[in-house]
């Protein structure tokens, strides 16, 4: 069962990147004083730099919802007006009206607000399969001290990730296959006395992290009969120590992203690993499933920031012995070790790069008169390496989204304004709404560097045609990536489902495997007999010199299908062989997980990229 | 092998086919200026705006393939890169359409004169417009019409103007190009001009490829070519030409377009314009050179009736599902796609076997009328030597019979239901007056029998008239080849079970393959699909009661001879002609015979033994026929072609020709003779 779960940029949105930026804002004034009172704590603490405060409790469930994704107080819904309504507090967007989403909805989807297809609204544990139990494991971990639990809803809550057919099957209150125990190891210590306790008594071991997976990665095997056990790291939260001489700190595996970043930027500091995931998900699932964060073009991704792993596998603890920066000592341990995805054993510390955090920050975009152009001015943008900490493309029918999903503005003025950028985007410059699309673009650095920078990236947009569109354009381009997460859960209210996959490609490919498998999906929906044209959807994400990392949505109305998932599928089974056909990689940074399981042949035959394998956890842990 | 059931599945008797329109009827009834005026508004690719032809030249010239070829050829010569630029520029200048919509008016004009004076009607099937229409919306579309007359490509575009069509750019042999003026307003219709060969020459295939694809990918037009290459002058369709296949599939497989759908158009002429000119180019009298004075003297065909055509717009194909499940497409990853490349096995027999089907699904659509199925009864008559004639209704009465098999084998006949047979019959025979003639309620070619009457006559004279009897026949012939599709494989079986000697099924089987295999290059079989057109083939014979299939034996029904007889009759020409050619082959084909001097050789060869009476077709002087065996014999290996001083020769293998010979002629157990070796 390929899993350290979590990591990867995956489902995940990042609402808490838009808290901790608007937070890198507000500080720089009292920056010095929290460094150095932070440098105290981790100098002094054998234990943690900072324990409390940390976001997931071991009963996640207090905080989460079990059938949907992130916080349970966080939600999308119709209110009594029939608008839309994000409600909480704990997001920008929260306590807002979105007055676009409902007309957006019901002409992407063909949904109709009377027609509503609700989830089981709690689970029932007599659907919970009862544990088997490895009764001796279970005495001798007694002995160890170690946490753990076999109540049905701890088990039902570590048994999925965000694939679109677990959420879909829990929202049922179908629940298949689930671990019959539940352990919380708290540190280095622990792990090492589970695996090898699971060894001597042949049980499978799941890790278990941040569960924000999209590629199966936790689904437990049916015909597994032995006892299953998720190893949930989450407590393993702490941050052992920075080390301001070589900017690198040290940490436990199941921190979160922005545990770790909030925690980071108490003393000064910053990873600026943010994948979008990273409100979730946990370190240990980043460096096993060799995640990729947004800000990479500054930062680097998981594979250039990693220092040092120490993972516990069934054989013992591997871990280099040292701490340099680059070695020429045979193969790295570190390439075996990221992309494992939980087949070869527990991440359970690691080192990480670390960076004084940014004094400046700066969000922008660009409009593009159609995604051709677009594309060759992040082209260009590679080609010159001038990329700025994040720069993403969506096309046309994105931008339309994001439209959908502007709050109601407050005053008369920002409307007023908003239609005359409109009127001169459309018709003073003749872009057609129909075709444009817009990069977001974000900025990090000093001031002077980041102005610079920034006329430098509008220079060679403007070469493309492409005009500035300000600042709060790029802010919600951003914001689109998280909430996207939630609204699938208010979208399967209407019958509508939908995920994203991602791929990475060369340039030369990047217009043709967007356009490609779009018409792939729209055509392989119509085949299948979608009445209403599927939302199809791409962006470009990340830039490299040799390629481009991109994202897909798609999302359909299933009303009147028999079988909405299995078709769902098929489609995207479909859609991941045209992006193979077009020249892109089976995952950018999602992983392989289960879910690309049938194609682990493809690739080795077909040579079309290293395989992320999907060995079950139990060959290879026990 | 399959049980019949899979085959009742797609019986070809309820094969779905669309009716027709005629469009002649409007323009008889309204004014052709006014029709040449119209408003002309086609819907376009994905709203694509039109693109000026000067605009394409610049983006053909830009691209990165061209770039490459250009730096390439420029290494290798030593030659300066601006100087093959304007090597390229000048090879696209002599290539490029200029599509002008005045033109396309003048033409929709005088066509319209023309084809009143010279067709009844030009019947299109309305609904295959609509999927075109659609199919051009939605998708880069590739016209592949069959080719029977130079009026195919003008008769399309017609056609497509008439409907409201984006007009199709049409790839066309350089030799039109010769017309003075003429080939220029063709340019300006919408043509673009190839070279015929140009093998070697890797810069020109690199812009022609490249202008084709550029036109494709970016969905400006329909691009129409001609699969099997030339026209037919034998009305059997042409074994298909890969090349401009290739080019138009390569954009799909390289994930450049998300898909091109391919429209097969069949067009069948109920006469054919060039009818005995080609007869007279098959018999070896040369081809009248393309030019504006030889087109001008043809206008003497102006005043005759030829009928009516119909043009049936197939099923538009996918290329993407016919590549489904069949080509990988990843192979195509590791390369960048601007660098050109040979294609690998297993795409060029994907594209080979797509031809193969699109010529199939050509043939398919190809409505047969009344009077094909008389040259196929009236040639079989003539060659068992009936020299009084048929008696008409005998004739009207064997029409019948072979009206009904044929529509139980799948022919797409327009048949007139509501005329009787004999009304059917004589105005059939009325229209081919020049072919056929009556008197005394004898029906029989017109062949000179009475010529110079008795006495012996110089030899010159007595082939003269050999000759002009051919032309008779080949012209015959080339009518009843529009319904050999129909009959192939039940003829071929015929012919096997004939040949086998017994009923074993196994043994016919090899019979079958050996004759399929022989006439590989003559007739449109896909390859690799032997156990398939077997199995049609006694499905086909089952069903209309002429065969039994056990599993062991295939056994002959009492009331199954005349289909059978029929059958046979049908591949004999062929057989016989393939057996001569073995025989001129052994006897007297000389160490230094090249393939050019092939035909005139087996041409002489074959009159003398048609002059002594020892062959029974005439139609064996076909050319067509001479090439296509002797391609066969080169691929069987029965033939070589050695690389001589200053040309190739021909080398025999004469035991291997020999035992060709026997066994085409049921001498010898097939497989023991050939079928091993092949």
């Amino acid at each position: 069962m390929a899993s350290n779960s979590s990591g990867s940029g995956s489902q995940g949105r990042a609402p808490q990147r838009l808290r901790i930026i608007a937070g890198h804002l507000q500080r720089p004034v009292d920056v010095d004083a929290t460094v150095s009172a932070a440098e105290c704590k981790a100098q002094g603490g054998e234990a943690d730099v900072a324990s409390d405060g940390k976001s997931v409790p071991k009963r996640r469930q207090e905080i989460m919802k079990w059938n949907g994704w992130g916080y349970s107080d966080t939600k999308f819904l119709f209110n009594k007006k029939g608008q839309a309504e994000f409600t909480g507090k704990r997001y920008k967007l929260s306590g807002m009206i979105i007055p676009a989403l409902k007309e957006w909805m019901e002409g992407t989807f063909g949904t109709n607000m009377q027609h509503k297809s609700l989830a089981t609204p709690a689970l029932t544990r007599t659907a919970v399969q009862p544990p088997t139990l490895n009764e001796a494991f279970v005495e001798e971990l007694k002995s160890t001290g170690v946490p753990f639990s076999h109540d049905a809803e701890d088990r039902v809550f570590r048994a999925h990730g965000h694939c679109l057919h677990e959420i879909f099957a829990l929202r049922e209150g179908k629940v298949g296959r689930v671990p019959d125990l539940v352990v919380w190891p708290n540190c280095h210590n622990d792990v090492v006395k589970i695996v090898e306790l699971a060894c001597k008594h042949n049980v499978c071991l799941i890790p278990y992290g941040g569960g924000t997976s999209v590629s199966s990665a936790l689904e437990c095997p049916q015909e597994e009969t032995r006892s299953i056990v998720s190893v949930d790291t989450s407590q393993m939260n702490r941050i052992l120590w920075i080390d301001e001489k070589n900017l690198t700190a040290h940490m436990e595996a199941g921190i979160v992203g922005q545990d770790l970043e909030r925690l980071l930027n108490e003393s000064g500091y910053c990873t600026g690993h943010e994948p979008d995931s990273m409100e979730f998900s946990s370190l240990g699932g980043w460096v096993a499933t060799r995640a990729s964060g947004m800000k990479k073009n500054i930062y680097g991704n998981i594979e250039d920031l990693v220092i040092h792993v120490k993972m516990v596998t069934p054989q013992g603890v591997v871990e280099k012995s040292c701490q340099g920066p680059r070695m020429s000592t045979g193969p790295d341990i570190h390439h075996f070790i990221m992309g494992s995805e939980g087949t070869l054993g527990v991440v359970t510390e690691v080192t990480m790069k670390i960076r004084p955090m940014p004094e400046y920050q700066k969000y922008g975009s660009v409009v593009f008169p159609n995604f051709e152009q677009g594309v060759a001015c992040l082209r260009e943008v590679a080609r010159q390496r001038c990329a700025p900490a994040s720069i993403r493309l969506m096309d046309n029918e994105q931008f339309k989204f994001g439209h959908a999903l502007k709050p109601q503005v407050s005053s008369m003025f920002t409307s007023f304004l908003e239609g005359l950028k409109k009127f001169y985007i459309t018709k003073f410059k003749g872009f057609d709404p129909d075709c444009l699309c817009v990069a977001t673009l974000l900025f990090e650095g000093n001031r002077e560097k980041v102005l610079q920078h920034e006329k430098q990236v509008y220079d060679i947009a403007a070469k493309f045609g492409g005009l500035a569109a300000g600042e709060d354009n790029g802010q919600r381009g951003y914001m689109l990536t998280f909430v996207i997460a939630y609204l699938r859960d208010l979208g399967m209210d209407y019958y509508v489902i939908g995920e994203s996959f991602e791929t990475s490609v060369p340039w030369d490919r990047v217009l043709d495997i967007c356009r490609n498998v779009k018409a792939r999906i729209i055509r392989e929906c119509k085949d299948k007999g979608v009445q209403f044209q599927p939302f199809s959807t791409c962006r470009v994400t990340q830039t490299y010199d040799a390629g481009a990392c991109v994202y897909f949505y798609f999302a359909f109305n299933y009303r009147g299908l028999s079988d909405p998932v299995h078709m769902f599928e098929e489609v995207e089974h479909a859609a991941r062989e045209e992006i193979l056909a077009n020249g892109g990689s089976l995952s950018h940074h999602h992983g392989a997980g289960q879910c690309c399981a049938a194609w682990a042949e493809v690739m080795e035959s077909g040579r079309v990229e290293r395989c992320g394998t999907s060995y079950s956890a139990d060959t290879t842990m026990c | 092998m399959a049980s019949s059931n899979a085959y009742a599945q797609r019986d070809p008797m309820l094969k779905k086919r669309d009716d027709f329109e005629d469009i002649l009827e409007e323009r008889r009834n309204s004014s052709d200026l006014r029709y040449a005026l119209k408003c002309y508004t086609p819907a376009l690719y994905k709203g694509v705006a039109p693109c000026k032809s000067s605009m394409l030249k610049s983006m053909v010239l830009q691209s990165d393939q061209l770039h490459y070829v250009i730096q390439q050829v420029s290494k290798e010569t030593g030659r300066q890169t601006d100087n093959v630029q304007e090597e390229v520029s000048a090879i696209l200048d002599e290539m490029a359409h200029s599509l002008q919509l005045s033109t396309v008016r003048f033409f929709a004009f005088t066509l319209s004169k023309i084809f009143k004076s010279l067709f009844k009607s030009i019947r299109v099937n309305e609904e295959g417009i609509q999927r075109l229409q659609q199919a051009i919306q939605d998708h880069p579309v590739v016209l592949l019409p069959s080719h029977r007359s130079y009026m195919d490509f003008l008769l399309m575009s017609y056609l497509l103007y008439t409907y409201d069509l984006t007009l199709p750019v049409i790839a066309a042999g350089m030799d039109f190009m010769g017309m003075k003026f003429v080939g220029e307003m063709f340019r300006m219709s919408g043509a673009f001009f190839i070279r015929r060969s140009f093998g070697g020459n890797k810069l020109y295939w690199a812009v022609f490829s490249e202008y084709v694809k550029t036109m494709l990918k970016n969905g400006f037009a329909p691009v129409e070519f001609f699969l099997e290459g030339t026209r037919s002058r034998t009305s059997k369709s042409l074994i298909p030409k890969l090349g401009l296949l290739n080019i138009v599939m390569d954009p799909f497989l390289k994930g450049e377009v998300f898909d091109v759908h391919v429209v097969p158009v069949s067009i069948s002429y109920e006469r054919i314009l060039e009818e005995t000119l080609y007869a007279r180019e098959l018999l070896g009298i040369p081809k009248p050179k393309e030019s504006t004075s030889g087109l001008f003297k043809a206008r003497k065909v102006l005043s005759e009736d030829y009928g009516s055509i119909h043009v049936y717009f197939g099923q538009p194909v996918s290329v993407r599902s016919l590549a489904e499940g069949r080509v990988n497409r990843c192979q195509f990853n590791l390369v960048p796609r601007h660098i050109p490349g040979r294609p690998d096995e297993d795409i060029h027999s994907f594209v080979n076997d797509s031809a193969y089907k699109l010529v199939r699904a050509q043939e398919d659509n190809m409505v047969l009328k009344p009077w094909v199925l008389l040259a196929s009864l009236l040639l079989q008559k003539q060659a068992v030597g009936q020299e009084q004639g048929t008696a008409l209704d005998e004739l009207t009465a064997q029409a019948v019979w072979l009206r009904d098999l044929s529509r139980q084998y799948g022919a797409f006949l327009h048949w007139p239901d509501q005329m009787t047979p004999s009304e059917v019959v004589s105005s059939s025979l009325s229209l081919h007056r020049g072919l056929v003639r009556t008197c005394e309620g004898k029906v029989q070619l017109a062949l000179e029998h009475e010529g110079g009457a008795v006495g012996p006559q110089s030899a010159a004279a007595l082939e003269e008239k050999l000759l002009s009897q051919a032309v008779i026949v080949l012209s015959c012939a080339s009518y009843r080849n529009q319904a050999l599709h129909v009959f192939l494989r039940p003829a071929l079986l015929a012919s096997a079970i004939h040949a086998a000697s017994s009923n074993q099924k196994q043994e016919v089987f090899n019979s079958f393959s050996f004759l399929r295999n022989m006439f590989s290059n003559e007739f449109i079989l896909c390859p690799g699909a032997t156990v398939q057109d077997f199995e049609e083939a006694c499905y086909l014979l089952v069903k209309t009661g002429t065969l039994q299939v056990t599993q062991k034996e295939v056994l002959v029904n009492e009331r199954g001879h005349r289909t059978l007889a029929f059958l046979v009759s049908m591949l004999d020409p062929f057989l016989q002609g393939y057996q001569v050619v073995c025989r001129f082959l052994c006897e007297e084909a000389t160490e230094t015979l090249t393939e050019k001097q092939f035909i005139p050789a087996i041409r002489k060869f074959i009159i003398k033994h048609l002059l002594a009476g020892r062959l029974r077709y005439a139609e064996v002087l076909s050319s067509d026929l001479q090439k296509n065996s002797l391609a066969a014999f080169l691929r069987l290996g029965a033939v070589e072609k050695i690389k001589g001083v200053d040309q190739e020769t021909l080398k025999v293998n004469a035991a291997m020709v020999n035992s060709l010979e026997d066994t085409l002629g049921g001498k010898l157990p097939t497989q023991k003779a050939v079928v091993a070796r092949l």
